[in-house]
């Protein structure tokens, strides 16, 4: 290939370090109003009375809405592709403003003011009388009879979801376990069992969820958002507002990261609803830090029952997970995230007896969980990581030969996602070999004195994007323009993960015309784009390269005919030329004709102009399975509770990688943000009150910088025979292993097994006071 | 965009006095990194704001003639930290400096708004403790000079009056000459953070270097206010700087002055490791830097 397989430089690279990228607050109108959100100060209750009389008065405030005031219409927020079969459909749960109040810092009113300082103090003199409930933050508290019902619409009972995935119906742990004595005897198993538990987190990008919205000439009701799902937010906005779906419009221009929290639909539809308020003038609408933290969306605290049964000799022979999952006040993305996290437990190793996979989801009163990088994925390897090492040091058994001889592989996973090349045996063997395992592992043994160092892996399978789960599908359109260079329009995102700089490489691969002439429009609109359903899922590399790689050839196909008809072609027929690099060539790759000539002779034709454009539709029907694991090596300093990454490495079986500068970024912030999963960051919320206690990025302990090691990446390239350009799933799965495999460090480091993250220096401190390896 | 009422830029420390004195929603703001958060969040909402942030006359670091240090209050924490007379008379102040927020942060904060603040987890405040620093303020009553171990009253409060200005510290002679520091921050990571403990020693040895002949330790966050820890001090005064015991002892004779609180952020357990464990490591890091052998 040409152009795909090489590191380009992002096409938005100079645009966003100079600064002259625009963003959705850079583009909004001087005169735009103002709104903010009041949220509530009680985490479960009712609104039973608002005074706004007070908030009215103040100087600038345009007006002020609140939860009785809304349609009384309940709109879902999560952004899946919309479906037929209205029991496919996402949970539609939630108004503009809510009267019922699910959660600490719940929408209850509004008010649009002629600047932000009038709108704050205005806020604070609006008086809300709450009926109030005792809040039930966690899953388990959450199920108990006594907690108060938060969506009788949606689920009789708080648990909403309760799913099982077993490797056969008739599975059952305990009867396996029976079995397994039976056949190897008690003396030669070895049982795990453990509570393991992940904590609450948000996604920390650095553009706060914003937008804007007017009623423009046309009547339209637009909304410029920062969102991952422009077309998924139209419906939704239109959903919410009681609008038909052609009257509303969405256009995404450059996005400061999105992470999956982008992948709702947040406050375009109040920020949309509050503009039809005020004579259709455009309402600018930004939150907070505090409120993104809280009042968006966060990655889902899951709190499992594990176990694990192998025979001494390494075997895995049976496995379950029954696991808890709070999922907060509102559904977001309903049980989905929670299905994804239970069928990866289940694939990830080959049992012999079998494995019961399965978990409750339930609405409680703390902050929304819904998509976020790797959507479940962190969770479930915690949950099969953590197990599978405390097993090996257990038994006795190397982890690294262990896994190899149990985790899934080329055929273990059947049906319609699958492994269709498959790499993870590959990146085990490059990982170890990098970190330098045995001879390592070896070292580590028998340590004395308060500073230890351990080695220690993870791994993890990944779907590449949604099929058969929802439907996938891209549109691409490319337009040829007079000198030979194209623009090409999707509707597919380009949120920071370098979407832009990959669809040109793709484009010119799939053209002959050359990166330089290809301009993507980085903006969606979705009165101009074509159909996409957006960012996420890992999908758009996969099934926007179906898409562009499709629609080049029929730009390709049109510029030839086209040439061929006007006797450009010195008598060739289209069978006999291609094009490579802005040329029409023939067979032997001489130039016929530039395709700024075929451009500029067929548009301006006194007789046969035609303006040379293509578009196609793909709709994507296979799903194949991506992979790959951690190692690092850490130092712990026991006293102090302190993990030291000496080194660190993922290793990707991503098939051919597509730019390799930015898959490297993509892992490196992927592993970042799981050193942060598995070392610091927690959102904790107070169980008494279901008050958020550390809504900020100060007391909310993102990784910086200075507490990033040196990350290495590794990439086993091999060609799928399914994807366009032969890619695999990349955007998610960097953010999943590398927390399990310092977690399994420390256990090599140190004998003692954590079983909760984040691996705080408190809890270490902890468990190594517990143990007697400190005073 | 910031709730307030007004900004005045201050021509000199009097002039800045009497805008504070004029209007009871006045308050001083100079580096602004405590002050504006504080706006933003509602506390300090819709006040008038006096600057102090372009006076050359409380900027700077000098030396007087008996050897006494002056820091500027509005001296920022990067010029500490970078100043040729603290790296060699007051590394370990320089240093504490160089660990607050971030490099921004340190560019503008200054250490008067640190010590101002009030805050027990200030970084520059647990070595300011340790040196006995001299805090001179100027009012409406004129000027008046409050030893640091009289400053604080409360988490967040100090004995400052609202229309007070702070313009320098003074670090006498005896309080630094022949001692060595070293300024320990836990924290939960390694920038943009608040100090979990801050743990602040000055040791001076013997001439021989064998033993202690003084040593000074103080805390930040181990009590509602910056806090020496006189046990510990007078533990080990005199003793040999080669036995290691005498270094976990110190750390639990510190840990007995100490009562931590049990919060969301650390609980009380894990906070008396730190004071313990920080202590240890801080006297050995001290004394090594005072060419002790150990």
């Amino acid at each position: 290939m040409d152009y795909v397989g090489k590191s380009h430089i992002r096409v938005d690279a100079y645009g966003k370090v100079t600064g002259k990228a625009k963003y959705t607050a850079d583009l909004c109108p001087k005169n735009a109003l103002v709104a903010k959100v009041l949220h509530s100060t009680i985490a479960n209750g009712e609104v039973v009375d608002i005074d706004i009389s007070e908030a009215k008065k103040v100087p600038g405030v345009v007006g002020v809405f609140t939860c009785f005031d809304v349609p009384d219409i309940e709109f879902p927020t999560a952004g899946h592709p919309y479906n037929l079969d209205p029991s496919h459909l996402d949970p539609a749960d939630r108004k503009l403003l809510n009267k019922r109040v699910r959660l600490y810092g719940d929408d209850v009113a509004a008010v649009v003011a002629e600047d932000e300082v009038a709108a704050v103090q205005a806020l604070k003199k609006i008086k809300v009388t709450y009926n109030e409930f005792k809040p039930y933050v966690t899953a388990r508290a959450s199920m108990q009879d006594e907690a108060p019902v938060l969506h009788p619409n949606i689920s009789k009972s708080n648990c909403f979801s309760h799913i099982s995935f077993k490797s056969s119906n008739d599975f059952n742990y305990d009867e396996a376990k029976k079995k397994a004595i039976e056949k190897y005897g008690e003396d030669n198993l070895v049982e795990v069992c453990a509570n393991i538990k992940t904590p609450l987190i948000s996604h920390c990008h650095i553009e706060l969820p914003v937008s804007y919205a007017y009623v423009d000439t046309n009547g339209k009701v637009t909304v410029v958002s920062s969102t991952q799902i422009p077309h998924i937010c139209r419906r939704v906005v239109a959903h919410a507002l009681g609008l038909p779906w052609g009257k509303v419009r969405v256009i995404k221009p450059y996005i400061g990261g999105g992470f999956g929290n982008k992948q709702d639909v947040l406050y375009e539809p109040l920020c949309a609803w509050l503009s039809t308020q005020v004579g259709g003038r455009p309402v600018f609408l930004e939150i907070s830090r505090e409120e993104t933290i809280v009042g968006t969306r966060t990655r889902h605290p899951m709190d499992g029952d594990v176990r694990g049964l192998i025979t001494k000799d390494g075997k895995y022979v049976a496995r379950e997970l029954v696991n808890y999952v709070q999922n907060g006040g509102y559904a977001g993305h309903g049980a989905s995230i929670t299905a994804k996290c239970t069928g990866i437990f289940k694939n990830i190793y080959k049992d012999e007896l079998g494995v019961n996979s399965e978990a409750y989801t339930v609405y409680t009163n703390a902050p929304t969980s819904a998509a976020m990088r790797a959507y479940g994925v962190p969770q479930a390897c915690s949950f099969s990581e953590f197990l599978t090492d405390d097993l090996c040091f257990k038994a006795g058994l190397d982890p690294v030969k262990f896994r190899l001889e149990n985790c899934a592989d080329e055929n273990s996973i059947t049906g319609d996602q699958k492994f269709y090349t498959y790499g993870l045996k590959k990146c085990i063997e490059e990982g170890a070999k990098h970190i330098k395992w045995d001879e390592k592992r070896k070292a580590y043994q028998n340590q004395t004195g308060n500073i230890r160092r351990g080695v220690g892996m993870g791994i993890f399978i990944y779907q590449t994007a949604v099929w058969p789960i929802s439907e996938e599908i891209s549109a691409i359109r490319m337009v040829l323009n007079q000198d030979g260079s194209i623009q090409v329009q999707s509707g597919a995102t380009e949120i920071g993960q370098g979407a832009d700089t990959v669809w040109t490489q793709m484009s010119a691969e799939a053209t002959g015309i050359s990166f330089d002439k290809i301009y993507v429009m980085s903006t969606q609109d979705t009165d101009l784009t074509p159909f996409d359903f957006g960012a996420f899922g890992s999908r758009q590399s996969y099934v926007v390269g179906f898409a562009i790689k499709t629609c080049g050839e029929l730009l390709k196909k049109k510029i030839i005919d086209r040439a061929v008809d006007l006797e450009l072609t010195k008598g060739k027929k289209a069978d006999e030329l291609d094009i490579k690099n802005n040329n029409v060539v023939d067979k032997s790759g001489a130039t016929v004709v530039s395709v700024g000539d075929v451009a500029m002779n067929s548009l301006y034709s006194q007789t046969k102009a035609e303006h040379i454009v293509a578009e196609c539709t793909k709709q994507t029907l296979t799903n194949t399975f991506a992979s790959g694991c951690t190692f690092v090596d850490i130092e712990v300093d026991m006293a102090l509770g302190k993990i030291k990454i000496n080194d660190i490495i993922n290793v990707h079986d991503s098939g051919t990688v597509l730019n390799p500068a930015l898959a490297s970024a993509q892992v490196h912030g992927g592993m970042s943000m799981s050193l942060g999963y598995g070392l610091s960051e927690e959102l904790l919320i107070d169980e008494k009150t279901g008050k958020p206690l550390n809504d900020n990025l100060l007391d909310y302990k993102i990784p910086t910088a200075m507490d990033a090691p040196d990350y290495s990446v590794a990439f086993i390239d091999m060609k799928d025979p399914t994807g366009g350009f032969g890619n695999k799933a990349l955007g998610e799965p960097p953010a999943i292993t590398a927390s399990a495999a310092i977690r399994n460090a420390v256990l090599n480091a140190t004998g003692v097994s954590f079983y909760q993250l984040p691996l705080t220096s408190q809890r270490l401190v902890a468990g190594f006071k517990e143990k007697g390896l400190i005073d | 965009m910031f709730d307030i009422k007004s900004v005045y830029e201050a021509s000199s420390v009097s002039d800045a006095v009497n805008h504070l004195k004029q209007d009871e929603d006045a308050i001083v703001v100079c580096g602004g990194t405590d002050v504006l958060i504080r706006v933003r969040e509602g506390k300090d909402a819709g006040k008038a704001l006096v600057s102090v942030h372009n006076l050359a006359e409380i900027k700077g670091i000098t030396m007087d003639s008996n050897e006494n240090i002056i820091i500027g209050a509005g001296t920022c924490f990067y010029n500490i930290t970078n100043n040729d007379i603290i790296k060699a008379n007051l590394l370990s102040l320089g240093e504490a400096c160089d660990t607050v927020g971030g490099p921004q942060i340190r560019q503008t904060g200054t250490i008067g708004g640190n010590i101002c603040n009030g805050a027990t987890s200030a970084d520059s405040a647990s070595t300011m403790r340790a040196l006995d620093a001299e805090i001179v303020c100027v009012g409406p009553n004129g000027e008046r000079t409050v030893p640091i171990s009289e400053w604080y009253t409360g988490p967040g409060k100090t004995v400052r009056d609202r229309c007070e200005v702070v313009t320098k510290f003074i670090i006498k002679k005896e309080n630094y000459k022949g001692y060595f520091g070293y300024y320990s921050k836990y924290g939960k990571r390694n920038a943009m953070e608040i100090a979990t403990l801050g743990c602040s020693v000055l040791v001076k040895l013997s001439g021989d270097k064998s033993t202690i002949e003084d040593v000074k330790i103080a805390y930040g966050v181990a009590a509602p206010v910056p806090s020496r820890a006189p046990s510990a001090e007078s533990f080990a005064k005199g003793k040999s700087i080669s036995d290691e015991n005498m270094y976990i002892e110190f750390g639990k004779k510190a840990l007995s002055d100490m009562n931590p609180r049990d919060s969301w952020r650390a609980s009380k357990e894990f906070r008396e490791q730190l004071i313990k464990e920080l202590a240890t490591r801080s006297l050995k890091e001290a004394v090594r830097r005072a060419g002790g052998k150990i």
